[in-house]
């Protein structure tokens, strides 16, 4: 079967979905049968791909010239189908949990939110399968301006500036994306991603690829959420939370480190990283996000906002493990990214039926709430004690690898932040639980779960993160996968 | 047979219907806006014909009369000429076509003067690109420039004031111009383009010769309102009449960049322009600062054809930055910009009129967010254009910065990749300001719902133009590669 034209339907399903999602406005379960279609059809579409990804092949599509030697094509490689699956596997899900959430908030502009939401999951596996750096550009802005009606989704003033402020951050980052690729095209002539990198044939002073390697940072920071440009992602927490949950926790920071990923693997490659030590300002910057990150969250009160900060330092564990240009730390890294997907999206999952059902959003409100959203906390838990990287939950598992990775570059710095870290989540995250648990709460007589369409979906991608913990390879040959791309991005470089 | 006369056959396009307008015109006045659009189509056709036809064949080279140049007048329908024609025609078929809703609503009974006008303007544009001849330029610069004045002059009550502001200043240039061409006349003996392009060397170091650079492109600045010469445009742009503006301000100022492509390109030559001080640098500095100061004021003004006249400054800067960089990507960059600036500009000047036509105004700060359900598609029309304008793949905006971007790097000219980052910023924050206004409730009135029957967008000669800019935004985005190809075959060096 001739799959050359998979990556681009995978793409466009979801945009084409969004005509007859426009077109049912007046008939909401008629508009959310086309998500949910959509969703399932583009996760069918994608694990059709993956059984060439595991055994190490690409599927590749030149769809046309956009600009003299650089068209717009696509390459669905291993990391990219990797990439993809999380995202539009976590679409399935996320989309039950927004016809509960949005029905059982009474959202405004419904129409708007599902059709936007579909146009960020087309970009997003854009973003997965762009085969150089121009069509990933082209993706990438698309996010931003497909996620910017979903952050200020119901137009307050703080949604509004939210909004500001999440464009501020991302079309900068956009337009340093555009100066550094122009840059890259300058010296090397080509963008196409490759794994050992293009500056192979080119000899560069060490100003000029720290220049470029910045200038990359900056653009690809902002969305991977690396401090001191994370500023955008607890204002956008204002966004519906399966917003929050999906484009927030998964699909748009996860394309920052995603990108992260193709500039270190594929653009630089990891010899040349190490060799102008550009690995180091990564492990700098990293972390740096992951301890300052922790320590803010302490700060908030309002659970999302402890989650966006959970977040920031979370995405910064994947930079760090990338950053080590070890394989086992970027096998940590790129199993981080499927393991804090399905953790954080179960937070906010849960965040948002406790806002739905209780209309609650500060943590100091949530005292003995377990007693009535007991499944719910049962998730919450579970989440909370993977990201604080306890076993059997998949956190603990990647995090592993990181440690690995860093003993295997001789590095003890990493360690220390890793292990630093793992306390600070813990303690952020286990007064949530104690209040939830074993404080006495006010005023929860008469109320129990939410709605089946978001309790169930918790449920799911709890059991996601335990299982995956279990038995990594359960699903999909996900950790061989990660161990693929990781073995192929350091055994390129030797010809 | 027809093709060797293509060159003169577009220009006497114009002079028929400046013609044929009045004379029916005054029999029938409705007839003068179909036969405008039946004069600019023809003739945009045939731009569009004639450049097929020098991509197959090459240049053409028309002398009128059979007089041979430089005793003769001659056009000269090259790569350059062509490309600028082309793009003039068909913005102004689709303006005019576009303009017959607002003629009638904003000045109704001038119709036939006005459209004779247009008709004389697109003359002199045309004659302005086509011209092999330092003089003739200058006769047909007037030509437009005295038509540009009146129809400025038509519109709100300032508009006589801009106009005659515009007069001024624009007059002033004209002069200036002039006497550059007569100095270098006084040295070579000609005003034939191609005729003194090898004597120039000669006179290098001539103070004639110089001086003559230097008022010509001062001149010329002041038409294509190159900071600090761009005073005239943003009065005239906003009180002259929507039709007006839509007409002029997709092409008027290309027209200038134009002459100045022309003069220092194929006129003098970089080498020669840059042989006593570094002009094309100091104009391209110019252009930075046009480009920083157009997309700052234009995030202060509250008119929303205040702030697009404010934005074709800056937009006019990114055209004369790409000739200053004097490379093929940056020459490339510029012509591409001359297309989509003119789509993108005629489109949103369009949404302007079509605004103005429905609600009587074009202000931002009365916006609301009833507009999005009123007129969807022109809604969706300035949408498409402004994050063109912002820059954003896969629209045509985008790539005419990226290959600008690439000629910067080529020029390792690093402040000009700055101006050319932020002022995509400062684009952005204008019209994220007016998609927040059309597209969002005031959070402190709510909602805005529309009342019944308001849900009707401006009538179809108004729409469909509008929307065949917008989806011709993203198609010259997917297809610029293929006309990128040919503009770097145009490059002379």
């Amino acid at each position: 079967m001739d799959l050359s034209l998979v990556p681009l339907f995978a793409i466009l399903i979801s945009l084409i979905a969004v005509v007859p999602i426009m077109l049912s406005s007046e008939k909401p379960n008629l508009r959310e049968f086309w998500t949910i279609l959509a969703a399932l059809i583009k996760f069918g579409l994608v694990l059709t791909l993956l059984p060439g990804a595991l055994e190490g092949k690409s599927v590749e599509l030149h769809i046309v010239d956009l600009a003299p030697g650089l068209p717009l094509a696509l390459k669905a490689d291993p990391m990219g189908v990797f990439f993809a699956v999380i995202a539009s596997g976590l679409w399935i899900f996320t989309s039950f949990y927004s016809i509960g959430y949005v029905r059982g908030a009474g959202e405004m502009k419904q129409t708007r939110y599902f059709a936007s939401f579909a146009v960020c999951l087309s970009a997003t596996i854009g973003i997965a399968f762009s085969a150089n750096l121009l069509t990933f550009i082209l993706f990438y802005e698309m996010l931003t301006l497909a996620t910017y009606p979903l952050v200020i989704h119901n137009e307050k003033q703080e949604a509004i500036e939210g909004g500001r402020k999440y464009l501020a951050f991302t079309l900068t980052a956009g337009l340093l994306l555009v100066a550094a690729s122009a840059l890259v095209y300058s010296y090397t002539g080509t963008l196409d991603f490759t794994p050992g990198g293009l500056f192979t044939e080119v000899d560069l002073p060490q100003h000029v690829m720290l220049i470029i390697f910045v200038l990359f940072l900056a653009a690809v920071g902002v969305k991977a959420g690396i401090m001191p440009i994370h500023g955008w992602l607890p204002a956008a927490m204002v966004a519906p939370t399966p917003v929050s949950a999906l484009l927030h926790a998964v699909a748009v920071v996860k394309s920052g480190v995603f990108a992260v990923i193709r500039v270190v693997g594929y653009v630089f490659g990891v010899d040349v990283m190490a060799g102008y030590g550009l690995g180091e300002i990564l492990i700098v910057f990293a972390g740096f996000t992951i301890i300052v990150a922790s320590l803010l969250a302490f700060a908030q009160d309002n659970l999302k906002r402890r989650l966006a900060y959970s977040t920031v330092g979370h995405l910064s564990y994947i930079v760090l493990g990338v950053a080590m240009l070890t394989p086992l730390g970027m096998t940590g890294g790129i199993m981080h990214i499927a393991a804090h997907a399905t953790m954080k999206i179960t937070l906010f999952f849960c965040a948002g039926a406790i806002y739905v059902n209780l209309h609650r959003t500060e943590i100091s409100n949530l005292n003995g709430i377990a007693k009535v959203m007991p499944w719910t906390m049962g998730a919450f838990t579970i989440g909370s004690l993977g990201l604080a990287g306890i076993p059997p939950i998949n956190g603990f598992f990647s995090k592993w690898y990181l440690a690995m990775g860093s003993l295997e570059g001789d590095m003890l710095v990493p360690i220390f932040i890793l292990v630093l870290s793992g306390l600070l989540n813990a303690g952020y995250f286990f007064p949530i639980l104690h209040r939830a648990y074993f404080k006495k709460g006010e005023g929860l007589e008469g109320y129990g779960e939410a709605s089946p369409l978001m309790v169930v979906p918790i449920m799911i991608t709890a059991t996601l993160s335990v299982l995956f913990g279990l038995f990594p390879n359960l699903f999909f040959g996900f950790f061989d996968l990660a161990v693929d791309i990781s073995t192929s991005l350091f055994n390129s470089g030797a010809p | 047979m027809i093709e060797t006369h293509l060159p003169a056959l577009i220009a006497l396009t114009f002079v028929l219907f400046s013609i044929l307008i009045p004379a029916f015109g005054l029999w029938r006045r409705e007839l003068s806006q179909p036969l405008a659009v039946i004069g600019s189509g023809l003739a945009g056709g045939l731009s569009i014909y004639g450049f097929i036809e020098y991509l197959n064949h090459g240049a053409i080279r028309y002398s009128f009369g059979g007089w041979e140049p430089p005793v003769g007048i001659e056009f000269v329908y090259d790569g350059l000429s062509g490309f600028f024609v082309m793009v003039i025609n068909v913005v102004a078929f689709f303006s005019i076509w576009h303009s017959g809703g607002i003629a009638k609503r904003e000045f109704p009974g001038k119709e036939m003067p006005y459209y004779a006008l247009a008709m004389l303007m697109l003359l002199g544009f045309n004659g302005i690109v086509m011209t092999g001849d330092l003089f003739n330029l200058f006769v047909f610069l007037e030509i437009s420039s005295l038509a540009g004045y009146a129809l400025i002059a038509i519109g709100d009550r300032p508009a006589p004031y801009a106009a005659f502001r515009y007069l001024i200043i624009g007059t002033a240039g004209g002069t200036l111009y002039l006497l550059g061409a007569g100095l270098l006349y006084t040295v070579t003996g000609t005003l034939n383009i191609i005729d003194m392009t090898p004597m120039l060397p000669h006179f290098a170091e001539s103070t004639a010769v110089v001086a003559g650079l230097i008022l010509m492109i001062v001149g010329i600045g002041v038409k294509a309102a190159l900071f600090p010469m761009h005073g005239w445009l943003p009065d005239s742009y906003t009180y002259a009449s929507s039709s007006s503006t839509t007409l002029i301000a997709p092409i008027g100022t290309k027209v200038a960049a134009y002459v100045l492509f022309r003069i220092i390109f194929y006129l003098f030559g970089v080498d020669l322009v840059d042989a006593t001080a570094p002009f094309t640098y100091l104009v391209g500095v110019l252009a930075c600062i046009g480009i920083i100061y157009g997309s700052i004021m234009a995030i202060a003004q509250s008119e929303l054809k205040r702030m697009l006249a404010y934005s074709s400054i800056s937009q006019i800067g990114y055209i004369i930055m790409g000739l200053s960089l004097a490379n093929p990507w940056g020459f490339a960059g510029a012509l591409l910009h001359v297309l989509n600036h003119a789509v993108m500009k005629a489109c949103l000047f369009m949404v302007a009129g079509n605004l103005r036509a429905k609600e009587g105004h074009s202000d931002i700060s009365l916006f609301d967010d009833s507009y999005r359900k009123k007129y969807p598609w022109t809604m969706t029309a300035f949408s498409i254009a402004a994050i063109s304008m912002i820059g954003l793949p896969p629209l045509a905006g985008f790539f005419s910065k990226w290959y600008l971007v690439l000629g910067t790097i080529d020029n390792s000219n690093w402040i000009f990749l700055a101006v050319i980052v932020i002022s995509s910023l400062l684009n952005a924050v204008y019209f994220f300001r007016v998609y927040e206004k059309m597209y969002m409730m005031d959070p402190y009135k709510g909602q805005k719902e529309p009342k019944d029957g308001e849900y009707n967008d401006v009538k179809g000669s108004m729409l469909w133009p509008t929307s065949i800019l917008a989806v011709s935004l993203i198609v010259i985005g997917f297809a610029n590669a293929v006309i990128v190809g040919v503009l770097l075959d145009i490059f002379p060096m």
